[in-house]
């Protein structure tokens, strides 16, 4: 697909990293804040969204994105489910226990396992989006050929 | 609080009206994202900041896929004869609503008041989860530690999604 104008262009170079930066802190500070692994994955993949249309890519990129995000999706959700594994594999009969020392409420490293959750569903979540958007874009490309 | 609710929500079904009868595809996607911001709002009218991110961020990619995937399409409702059974559906329709006001009425009177009172379940949820999880948020120590199956279920339902779309939009695959 085409690019758009150079405004939008250079729009999208100053907002993109801003926005990257803006979903990160959000799935980080998933166990402090309002957010967490699901709203800051969907604006990790707003970003990339807005940097492929601003900019636009043609098919062989596309494709190889594709493969790649949907690579990183499958083992975002796969880390999940070992995580929760782990307390199992510990010894006790608990799935999803939260294993490691609790820490001080409140802080940036606290809560045991769960901010580790929150960063592993937040690279799913984000892969997911970008995969449907990748595959709609494709399927166009495919047609228009 | 509740007038101001009770606007929002008007505003969301006259948007949601407006998208099924409008007659150019791009206004009906625009206007049916009313429900979802005014959604957004009223979330944050209610106290939950962590229900309307996610809210506002999905909806705002939805729109944008949405309007990408419209600009390509046709944009013109095709023409389509009046049905002569509608005058069925409609009363239809009046008679269930009738009927859902009718028992709705009465199964309101018997809840607590709006905004009061809490299950036993979210009692228990609420005292000392910030200890027991260690997670100041409590709305993230409910959703990955006291109900772990339930994210879980969600995040394979996301990747089920994905794989259903990768396989629908397959071209190669089906010649």
């Amino acid at each position: 697909m085409k690019g758009m104008t150079i405004i939008v262009k250079k729009t999208t170079q100053l907002i993109c990293g801003i926005v990257f930066l803006y979903g990160v802190y959000v799935i980080i500070h998933g166990h402090l804040t309002p957010g967490g692994g699901f709203a800051g994955g969907v604006i990790v993949a707003g970003s990339f969204i807005l940097l492929i249309l601003a900019f636009g890519s043609d098919f062989m990129h596309l494709t190889r994105e594709e493969t790649g995000s949907t690579i990183t999706e499958n083992f975002g959700v796969l880390v999940a489910l070992i995580i929760a594994l782990t307390g199992m594999a510990l010894g006790t009969k608990v799935f999803f226990l939260n294993w490691l020392p609790k820490g001080k409420v409140g802080e940036l490293i606290s809560a045991g396992v769960i901010p580790l959750y929150n960063i592993f569903v937040g690279i799913e979540v984000a892969a997911s989006i970008l995969t449907i958007f990748l595959a709609l874009l494709i399927f166009k490309e495919e047609l228009t050929r | 609080m509740e007038v101001a609710l009770s606007v929002i929500l008007i505003l969301m079904i006259l948007g949601a009206i407006f998208a099924i009868h409008a007659k150019d595809l791009l206004s009906a996607v625009i206007s049916c994202s009313i429900v979802g911001y005014g959604l957004v709002i009223c979330f944050l009218l209610l106290n939950a900041p962590d229900l309307a991110i996610v809210q506002i961020v999905v909806e705002t990619i939805t729109l944008v896929i949405m309007v990408a995937v419209v600009l390509d399409c046709t944009r013109e409702e095709p023409f389509t004869k009046p049905d002569p059974q509608g005058y069925i559906n409609i009363a239809a329709a009046v008679i269930i609503v009738v009927a859902i006001f009718f028992f709705l009425k009465g199964a309101t009177g018997s809840l607590d008041k709006f905004g009061e009172g809490t299950l036993r379940m979210a009692k228990y949820y609420i005292e000392g989860a910030a200890e027991k999880t260690g997670s100041a948020n409590l709305v993230t120590g409910v959703v990955f530690d006291f109900r772990g199956y339930d994210t879980l279920g969600e995040a394979t339902v996301l990747v089920t999604a994905v794989i259903g779309v990768l396989t629908i939009l397959r071209i190669k695959g089906k010649k």
